[in-house]
């Protein structure tokens, strides 16, 4: 890769709207760059598949959890009221499923959303206080009505030079190199 | 959302009146939100009220004090009404929760773009009333301390709860309503609590927003894991909050006592506790939009979308209240025509009146669009069946508990001066939480804002 100093993090282009966005990145996956993210606002329609992401393990995780809780919830109460403390309470079976249902039912709801919170926040590998992208000081935008693109210094085709000039005609409202600290 | 079929046009008269008012982009809605949380300063009324609410939050921990060393005895409970003021508070507050679940996560399943700028706080009052809520079963088992027997873990004792009783279960459902709810609050907010993060400039507060922010910096990757799993938890949440009231309603419905016995009892639970949420949420909302400006973003239509939720659900409670009435003679059951008969002439015969005056009459002033743009006669109706719903939930405990099968046994009941200041304490509580979120975190979901402008703007194109 390329010999410069301060190890970059890639090169960071802003846009003015989501629709630039969009377009933008659909040249630069033309272009054949790869290692490539866009960060919005807000959730755009349409920017993980221009991006060429797969869709997400979260609903499987969530289902994973779902499918736990459900077991461990029915189970649990299986085992208490019919292995660990059998007790004839008003001459009611042991296993009085019916009755063992809300609980379970609860337990499923309660795991299922406990895996997809924080399944998701793993996949994003949140919490994550700092990274490179904050050191770019109109990065702050990206919260608030500017939406970038970075190309990663990873990329094979990645050249500060080049890369930089391809985001220029890309329509870009500003360009800017991120260090890698 | 285009599935790529043509669509005519509407003519601009035929047009609904816009969710957002108009002439908003991504930096307005962005700087106008935000605005409230950083560079407004801490306003007198505020400190007032939040003065107020802590004050009353005070005489909710002396009630308790006062409580935990005396025992329940204080109240006004007794045999054979043993449940009175604490159940009727705890059914009271976890209806308000509900319809913070509902406009965040039913309407989001249904792709209701108005819930957009309620959901934020409807979402907070619901955190803040099942906590409220849960403070009544906790202190009315007499030994709270003892409270944690409730939940299943290894135990010297090397017993179990009893999974059979409703009581059990709703444990085991407020305590994943609160939990659920808590994580769907704070996922929506984490990336507003990045806007906050990025747009203070404040040392003190970038540290605390951006170590609540976990580092969100909007990635299209986590975008799209933040929206499945978004949309996930709301499909979680919607039979949850349906469940939630239900096995609440388990607790009466599942008891032999005239007045409690009922099958109607779940969905007309449910029923209700959307109608007094929605009533909760427009009591916050009107002085809320007045006071910080916010008629741009909770518009008329918003309010006007709520009464009418809050008029539909309330006919769905008025059928409840004439089913039980008209399955009483149906049944023929004498048990269940005494209990019509100590509603409609008994003791307290006027808190039954007044229930039907606040939840079925008052509210029919709903049908008339005039009072549903009528921002005073909305906030004076909520208040209205706020306190209806009250109402209803002593009627049903109370009333109930007073006269069961043997006259020998009847009893009657009077609310003892802890009962209210107990009452009144989490009162306070609710507000002082709802003053703390509006001063620190954002009371409109930023960038649920923002995407509405987006929409509204590919709309207008």
């Amino acid at each position: 890769m390329s010999e410069h100093r301060p190890r970059a993090y890639g090169i960071l282009a802003e846009f003015e709207s989501p629709e630039r966005l969009l377009a933008a990145v659909e040249q630069t996956r033309a272009e054949g760059y790869r290692q490539i993210n866009a960060y919005t606002p807000f959730p755009v329609e349409g920017l993980p598949e221009a991006l060429g992401f797969r869709r997400t393990s979260v609903p499987l995780i969530t289902l994973i959890g779902g499918v736990l809780g459900a077991l461990g919830g029915f189970f649990m109460q299986y085992w208490m009221a019919v292995i660990s403390f059998p007790e004839n309470f008003g001459g009611r079976p042991l296993n009085s499923w019916p009755a063992f249902i809300p609980v379970t039912f609860e337990m499923t709801v309660l795991s299922a959303s406990i895996f997809a919170v924080v399944g998701m926040l793993a996949l994003n590998k949140l919490p994550m206080p700092h990274h490179p992208l904050f050191n770019a000081p109109r990065f702050a935008l990206a919260s608030r009505d500017r939406f970038f693109l970075c190309i990663g210094a990873q990329d094979p085709k990645f050249d500060r030079e080049r890369t930089a000039q391809f985001l220029w005609t890309l329509g870009a409202h500003d360009v800017t190199e991120v260090e890698d600290a | 959302m285009s599935a790529g079929q043509p669509i005519k046009p509407i003519s601009p008269e035929r047009r609904p009146a816009p969710f957002l008012g108009p002439g908003h982009t991504f930096a307005t809605v962005t700087d106008k939100i935000s605005a409230i949380v950083l560079s407004r300063p801490t306003a007198l009324g505020w400190l007032l009220g939040f003065g107020i609410s802590f004050s009353i939050v005070m005489v909710l921990f002396g009630s308790l004090a006062y409580l935990f060393a005396k025992g329940v005895g204080i109240w006004g409970i007794n045999i054979p009404v043993g449940w009175g003021f604490a159940i009727v508070n705890f059914v009271w507050w976890i209806g308000i929760g509900h319809a913070g679940t509902l406009i965040s996560a039913i309407l989001l399943l249904l792709n209701q773009q108005w819930r957009t700028s309620i959901n934020r706080f409807a979402e907070a009052m619901t955190l803040f009333a099942v906590a409220c809520a849960g403070i009544f079963p906790l202190i009315h088992t007499g030994r709270p301390w003892y409270a944690f027997w409730m939940f299943p873990y290894p135990n010297t004792m090397g017993i179990w709860p009893q999974f059979r009783s409703p009581l059990i279960w709703d444990v085991f459902a407020v305590s994943t309503y609160f939990t659920v709810s808590l994580m769907f609050w704070f996922i929506g907010l984490l990336p507003d609590l990045a806007t906050l993060r990025d747009r203070t400039t404040s040392r003190a507060k970038q540290f605390i927003y951006g170590m609540l922010a976990m580092g969100w910096r909007g990635s299209a990757r986590h975008w799209q894991r933040y929206q499945m799993a978004y949309l996930l938890l709301a499909g979680l949440a919607t039979p949850l909050v349906v469940s939630v009231h239900t096995v609440v309603s388990f607790d009466f419905a599942v008891a032999i006592v005239p007045g409690w016995h009922t099958t109607i009892f779940p969905p007309y639970f449910v029923a209700g506790a959307i109608y007094s949420g929605f009533a909760m949420v427009l009591t916050i909302a009107i002085p809320l939009r007045a006071v910080y400006g916010l008629e741009d973003f909770i518009t008329m239509r918003h309010l006007d979308n709520m009464a009418k939720v809050m008029l539909a659900t309330g006919l769905i409670v008025a059928y409840g209240y004439f089913m039980e009435f008209f399955m009483a003679f149906y049944s023929g059951n004498r048990f269940e025509l005494a209990l019509v008969g100590n509603r409609l002439g008994g003791p307290c015969r006027y808190v039954f009146y007044s229930l039907i005056l606040c939840n079925i009459l008052v509210p029919q002033l709903l049908w008339f669009r005039k009072v549903r743009h009528n921002v005073l006669a909305l906030f004076l109706l909520s208040l209205v069946i706020n306190v209806g719903m009250w109402l209803e939930r002593f009627v049903i405990i109370v009333v109930s508990l007073t006269r069961d099968f043997m006259t020998s046994a009847w009893g009657m009941y009077r609310p003892t001066f802890w009962d209210w200041s107990t009452f009144l304490g989490t009162l306070g509580l609710f507000t002082m939480f709802v003053y703390l979120f509006i001063r620190f975190l954002p009371v409109i979901s930023i960038a649920e804002m923002r995407e509405l402008v987006a929409q509204t703007s590919e709309e207008g194109k």
